[in-house]
């Protein structure tokens, strides 16, 4: 295929705005989010349980599960991953305990935090590093 | 609307009263990323379900936000008190504005 000159320019430009784009979804980094989740409070290490799997062959769908006794909130980030946030949990009045489990995607090998706002509005966080065989983003 | 979205739910039939009960969901959607790239080159749009709930008896027992990074046919497990006797009520929020719900009744004996 032959281009003309200005058809080049389009292409181009065409080129340059998908170049553009990944840097624009890299956006929510996982620093921002506690900072928006917390509103700057201090987070204390600990005090709650991040349940992962230390190597997890297929990042598509990796199980992991947090407890975290007295916790109102809890939001689970992937720090490596294109956007960070993965979920947020919110207990209710008749929630049995502060536990659940769910299966994530993990794009590489990385660390998955959770962070949990508790009653009295204190927060706390855990983490955990996952190996990651084969990237769950696609691609 | 996604295709083939079928909830399933597993709950105790009968429980003691106050009794904590544990119980699984899952959901099958494809929650596409938004990340992936089709045969034609161009990325696939983001459909995934946002946000899922449980209730019982009308009082929330748990609200979750998902993200993209929530996997295919989303699984959840998470524990419940069961007071009396009633209904719990599974809600799923689709990113195209569809509901899916399930229900479940229990007895308390």
């Amino acid at each position: 295929m032959i281009f003309s000159r200005r058809e080049l320019l389009i292409v181009g430009a065409g080129a340059s705005l998908t170049m553009a784009l990944p840097i624009m979804t890299h956006a929510a980094t996982s620093d921002e989010l506690i900072a928006t989740f917390t509103g700057g409070a201090a987070v204390a290490e600990g005090g709650i349980t991040l349940t992962a799997p230390e190597i997890a062959e297929n990042g598509n769908t990796v199980p992991v599960s947090i407890d975290a006794p007295g916790a109102s909130e809890v939001l689970i980030l992937a720090t490596g991953n294109p956007n960070a946030d993965v979920a947020t949990f919110k207990f209710g009045p008749l929630a049995g305990s502060f536990v659940a489990s769910t299966r994530i995607r993990l794009a590489k090998t990385q660390d998955v935090v959770a962070i949990a706002k508790m009653a009295d509005g204190s927060f706390a966080s855990a983490k955990s590093t996952v190996k990651v065989t084969i990237g769950g983003c696609g691609g | 609307m996604a295709e083939d979205v079928k909830p399933r739910v597993k709950v105790p039939k009968t429980a003691a009263a106050g009794e904590v009960i544990t119980i699984k969901t899952l959901i099958s959607h494809q929650m596409e990323s938004g990340q992936r790239k089709g045969k034609d080159g161009n990325l696939i749009p983001r459909s995934i379900i946002n946000r899922f709930t449980c209730d019982f008896n009308g009082e929330n027992v748990i609200d979750v936000v998902l993200e993209p990074a929530i996997s295919t046919n989303p699984y959840f497990e998470f524990d419940a008190k069961v007071p009396a006797s009633g209904e719990f009520k599974f809600t799923w929020y689709d990113d195209d504005g569809s509901v899916y719900e399930d229900t479940k009744a229990i007895t308390v004996n």
